[in-house]
């Protein structure tokens, strides 16, 4: 594989400020970006409160419309921030262009240059950087070659399938070597089977140049599988930051919760606590154990659980864990393993997955009475 | 049946322009080689003379009238240019508003608007007499007959064709390739020269077309606005069907005009082929 080199001192053109590992390539601090849409203020983004350390490659997750663009645009200097400030490497870059910022973009439509062929468009930053003409060479044949496209440099991007187009987006803002690179959604307009294959070549490509990448997508698996830290966000805030595992194991609200995986979510009031552990108790035969943290008895908690971790068995289960009675309303068969819809005397239904084993005893059908258990440390307390 | 039906739907299309067009070509052509007078008929002869002896003779319009459309398409995309980006870019929600007021002079008849312009610019019209009393210009300063007032008009009559096309290629232009441009490095005079203006080229491609062909056959400007040394060939080929009734003369001289443009056109599309534009610009 080639090596990328380290951008020429030419381009002390853009932004640029020491790189201390201590420094977070991107932070933001307090953003909020309003807009005013038919005479309203809109706020896309309602304060916005993180950093990213060089070389990460960090995600926004998050529904249709909760400000993951508006708020890539504010690093890309796209749009400045109503309040606010983002620093790049230190540096607060409000009011800098974003031809002065040493950050790259790639659109979430492309928008690649219709009337460039490859090799233009890729030579395009270089270009702007005035970049001796035989690095541009070597520069920027040594990005296609990463991104698989020697020998298509003549063509034009409309001649080019999606995922062509794609992988030129990624090296016109590669190429520049910049301190960090943003991909809006770069995979969204991708069948499913070159998106995993170009998911897989993101990931080589980051670890190869080493650059920060921020990665917006509404893609929860995507965004679990790729990140090494992920920002949830919902309608202009972030819910949860923190690392894929923690994310889908530890949701921190109820939305995290329901947007990551499947999953269900009780609630109930505190009957007991003991030693940092606590007995909830609902409108339903059983109970919850919840441990950590301090409840007083008669508080009322939420809490989720994964439908992979919970048990069904058609005895009261013993021992130590979490148990709640139901009848089983629906069962889908999907391969490796089953998916129950197990109702509660309340009205909540619970999802489960059990795997298909061959010695499995847990083979509930529908309409039957069952126990649904799962150990303490598999309830997770959310915020209100 | 199914094949049929692309014919069918240019039949009529096709037929209007056989019998209205192609038709009255093939008449003209005829008249040009024919002899004779309005009193006596005319007599078909077969004689090519007449388009040497009338491009001799006219020479001067010729070349006048390829020159005023030459500087009159220039003045256009100078003048067209800004206010299709302006609309284009910056009209937000009242795009339709600012185009149907360049739209508006069509509403007013054509003769009718270049007449107004001769009472405005008349030696005592509207804009040269204050001008004068108050002393600014000289008191036989004036505009009308002049190769100004003529272009003035060429340019005022045709400008909304220049700004239309030109309005429409930057409509198309993806506000996202421009951002692209800024963010790979290029200042927002660089991401006008090198992304914005060469997309919009083949807008002002088709906005020369639209102009330089019918000012350069214009009559109209250089009759109302223009003076004797601003008489350019449609006011010869009028003059020569109208009032000389010379039917060959002027047919011969339509035909070369025609050809003229049609070589013209031709070769500026070879030159300046928007495929070559665009591989120039890209660097
Ligand atoms: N220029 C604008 N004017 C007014 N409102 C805007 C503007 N840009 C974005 N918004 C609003 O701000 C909110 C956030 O938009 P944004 O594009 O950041 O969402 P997103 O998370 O990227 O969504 P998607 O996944 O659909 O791309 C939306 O409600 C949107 O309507
Ligand atoms: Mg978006």
């Amino acid at each position: 594989m080639t090596e990328i080199q380290a951008g020429s001192a030419e381009e002390g053109a853009a932004v640029a400020a020491p790189s201390s590992p201590r420094v977070p390539a991107i932070e933001l601090s307090g953003v909020v970006k309003e807009y005013l849409a038919q005479g309203e203020v809109v706020q896309a983004v309602k304060g916005v409160t993180l950093s990213i350390a060089g070389g990460e490659f960090f995600s926004l997750l998050g529904p249709s419309g909760c400000g993951k663009t508006t708020t890539m645009r504010m690093i890309a200097g796209f749009e400045d921030p109503s309040r606010g400030t983002v620093r790049l490497h230190g540096q607060d870059v409000t009011g800098v262009p974003p031809n002065r910022r040493d950050v790259n973009m790639v659109f979430q439509s492309y928008a690649l240059f219709p009337h460039m062929n490859v090799w233009e468009n890729v030579a395009f930053g270089l270009r702007r950087r005035k970049v001796a003409e035989a690095d541009i060479r070597r520069r920027v044949g040594e990005m296609l070659e990463i991104v698989d496209l020697t020998g298509r440099e003549k063509r034009r991007p409309r001649e080019m399938s999606g995922g062509q187009q794609q992988r030129v987006a990624l090296a016109r803002a590669l190429v520049n070597n910049p301190r960090a690179l943003l991909l809006d959604e770069p995979l969204g307009a991708l069948d499913l089977k070159l998106r995993q294959a170009m998911q897989i070549e993101l990931k080589r490509i980051q670890r190869e140049v080493g650059i920060t990448f921020v990665y917006v997508t509404h893609d929860q698996s995507e965004a679990l599988t790729m990140s090494d830290r992920i920002a949830v966000m919902n309608d202009g805030l972030v819910e949860q930051l923190a690392a894929p595992r923690e994310i889908y194991e530890r949701p921190a609200t109820a939305f995290v919760a329901g947007f990551i995986g499947t999953s269900n979510l009780l609630d109930g009031t505190v009957e007991e606590s003991t030693g940092g552990r606590a007995v909830l108790r609902a409108g339903y035969e059983g109970r919850i154990l919840v441990e950590g943290g301090t409840h007083a008895v008669g508080d009322h908690v939420a809490v989720t659980v994964r439908p992979e971790k919970i048990t069904i068995s058609a005895e009261e289960p013993e021992g130590d864990v979490s148990a709640v009675r139901g009848t089983v309303s629906e069962v889908v068969y999907l391969g490796l393993y089953n998916s129950y819809a197990v109702r509660l005397a309340d009205g909540a239904e619970i999802t489960v997955f059990q795997q298909n084993a061959l010695d499995s005893t847990s083979t509930a059908e529908r309409g039957e009475a069952v126990w649904l258990s799962w150990q303490p440390r598999h309830s997770y307390v959310i915020g209100s | 049946m199914k094949r049929l039906a692309p014919y069918l739907l240019i039949l009529p299309g096709g037929l209007w322009l056989l019998i209205f067009l192609v038709v009255p070509m093939v008449f003209m052509a005829s008249v040009s080689t024919q002899e004779g007078d309005i009193i006596n008929g005319f007599v078909q002869t077969f004689d090519f003379s007449v388009y040497g002896d009338a491009l001799t003779r006219y020479q001067t319009q010729f070349l006048r009238s390829v020159g005023y459309g030459l500087v009159g398409t220039v003045v256009s995309i100078a003048m067209a240019y800004p206010v299709a980006y302006w609309i284009a870019f910056r009209g937000g929600s009242r795009k339709s508003t600012y185009l149907l007021l360049v739209l508006l002079p069509f509403f007013v008849s054509f003769v009718l608007r270049t007449v107004s312009w001769k009472f405005l610019l008349a030696d005592d019209g509207l804009l040269l007499s204050p001008l004068k009393s108050m002393g600014l210009v000289a008191q036989d300063f004036h505009v009308l007959q002049t190769t100004v007032a003529v272009i003035g008009g060429l340019v005022y009559n045709y400008l909304p064709f220049m700004i239309l096309p030109i309005y429409v290629a930057l409509e198309r232009i993806d506000p996202r390739v421009v951002e692209a441009a800024q963010d790979l490095y290029a200042a927002r005079s660089q991401a006008f020269t090198k992304v914005v203006l060469p997309l919009s080229l083949p807008g002002v491609f088709a906005g020369v077309l639209m102009t330089f062909v019918p000012m350069t056959a214009d009559y109209v400007n250089a009759g109302i606005l223009g003076g004797p040394s601003n008489t350019m060939i449609g006011n010869i080929i009028q003059t020569e069907y109208l009032v000389n009734t010379d039917y060959p003369t002027a047919a011969a001289l339509s035909f070369t005009l025609m050809a003229v443009m049609l070589v013209g056109i031709f070769a500026y599309a070879r030159a300046l082929g928007t495929e070559n534009v665009l591989e120039a610009a890209a660097r």
